[in-house]
């Protein structure tokens, strides 16, 4: 096991709420690490609406979720957040000095008096299709992910989807398998024009098959697939053989294993109070779209106002003996110093 | 005015609708079991319903992005609306939907 990584905060979720709430706790020079299970950050924003304008962000009449998130960002630099990317966080633990320690499906261990979680409607995971018996391929020689490209070197590979993950997927690892399908429900694609046109460039030269369809059932035996049966429009059901099947059939949210961290819930959210945002666990705080209590909106804007009330806790249990003072940004040369923006601005 | 939704269980709910309501939302806040995770953006496809006979006609048209996402679902069929995109109106008055497999949170 790796060594424990010690901060003073640990953020689950890089959504929005995860993002400012680096910037309440930096105030406060509380330093954060952040897990996420998404390979940037951004959350929701990123994944699901990057491109939609939100019209309820104080000060914004429009932004879209890629702009906000790249200006949290911008905002955050200052405080130099760790990222964890592609990680889900999934066990937690309390230690005997009362610190909580953290570990990741990916095997980092982190270690803080504060966890904070901000994890949205929870992890993305990988949508699966309804076929029957798939489960039993699942790791074996079925997946909804590339951790390594080595591992499809040589294979006969199905890749199934429509969106930039299917078609990047597919020219990435083109060059290095034995042979290439492409399955989409129909002819057209929803990921960038300069894939889509280099996938059927491929095509075209005959070093990769696309076949319009569903698939429908799988064969093979002791988790190793053998054939994939599609049902197309024009040729009806054909079986495509292969040997590794990976499918990209989008994300959907899952509160996944922070269900596990003992912690009370309320369908699928956590209860908070409305002081500090604390769960029922003292020293873990929830903050934004998963948190509860009564009268919450789920906006980004109450995400923010509970990071800062937040903050005031996790210091004053990050730093039982000293006192905490309130300070304005606009004034205050100590809280611009921390931003960096003392030099440059002072009059 | 109401509308009439059947669940996944095949049990059917007689709900007081609100013009001007998105038709995920009064679903929701009936307690159904609808997922609608994206919260009505047109960004997921959890609010997927089937309309039944000629309500369809009666539908605003899809616009590319609600058919974009439906086809992420894996159980579209050719009367497949997303709620989120359906506005209550005094047309719809009775319309009757039912609630897809991939709908449930």
């Amino acid at each position: 096991m790796s060594e424990a990584i010690k901060t003073d905060v640990i953020i689950i979720g890089a959504g929005p709420c995860g993002l400012f709430n680096v910037f309440e706790l930096g105030l406060l020079d509380l330093k954060c690490h952040l897990v996420d299970i998404l390979d940037r950050p951004g959350g929701q924003c990123a994944e699901l609406y990057p491109e939609k304008p939100i019209y309820d962000i104080p000060a914004w009449p429009v932004i879209s979720g890629q702009e906000l998130t790249d200006r949290l960002m911008e905002q955050i630099a200052p405080f130099n957040p760790v990222f964890h990317f592609n990680q889900m966080a999934s066990e937690l633990k309390k230690l005997d000095n009362g610190h909580w320690q953290l570990k990741t499906d990916a095997d980092t261990v982190l270690e803080a008096p504060v966890i904070v979680i901000s994890a949205g409607g929870g992890s993305f995971m990988p949508k699966k299709p309804p076929i029957p018996g798939l489960e039993e391929y699942e790791g074996k020689s079925v997946f909804y992910s590339v951790r390594q490209m080595e591992a499809f070197r040589d294979h006969d590979l199905v890749i199934a989807g429509g969106g930039d993950s299917a078609l990047d997927w597919a020219l990435n690892l083109q060059p290095l398998v034995k042979s290439l399908t492409l399955v989409h429900r129909r002819d057209d694609f929803r990921a960038a024009p300069d894939s889509v046109n280099k996938m059927r460039a491929l095509v075209a030269d005959g070093k990769m098959k696309l076949v319009i369809g569903n698939i429908k059932q799988v064969t093979g035996e002791n988790g190793q697939v053998e054939s994939l049966s599609v049902k197309t429009k024009d040729q009806g059901d054909i079986d495509l053989s292969c040997s590794r099947f990976l499918a990209f059939y989008g994300l959907t949210m899952k509160l996944g294993p922070v269900a596990e961290f003992g912690l009370n819930l309320h369908e699928n959210l956590i209860p908070v109070d409305t002081e500090k945002f604390q769960t029922s666990e003292p020293g873990i705080f929830a903050v934004g779209d998963i948190n509860y209590y009564p009268g919450k909106l789920k906006l980004i804007l109450s995400g923010f106002h509970e990071a800062a009330l937040m903050a005031q806790e996790a210091f004053r249990i990050i730093h039982p003996d000293k006192k905490l003072r309130f300070q304005y940004t606009t004034s205050s040369s100590d809280l611009q110093n921390k931003l960096g923006v003392n030099d440059k601005d002072a009059a | 005015m109401q509308i009439n939704v059947t669940d996944q269980n095949g049990k059917r709910h007689e709900l007081e609708a609100i013009e001007g309501w998105q038709i995920m939302e009064i679903i929701r806040d009936y307690g159904l079991p609808i997922k609608a995770e994206c919260g009505g953006s047109c960004c997921c496809a959890t609010c997927h319903v089937y309309v039944t006979g000629d309500w369809l006609d009666k539908l605003y048209p899809m616009r590319d992005d609600e058919d974009d996402m439906l086809d992420e679902t894996f159980d579209r069929e050719d009367n497949s609306r997303l709620s989120c995109q359906l506005i209550m109106s005094e047309e719809l008055d009775g319309i009757e939907l039912t609630l897809s497999d991939g709908a449930r949170p």
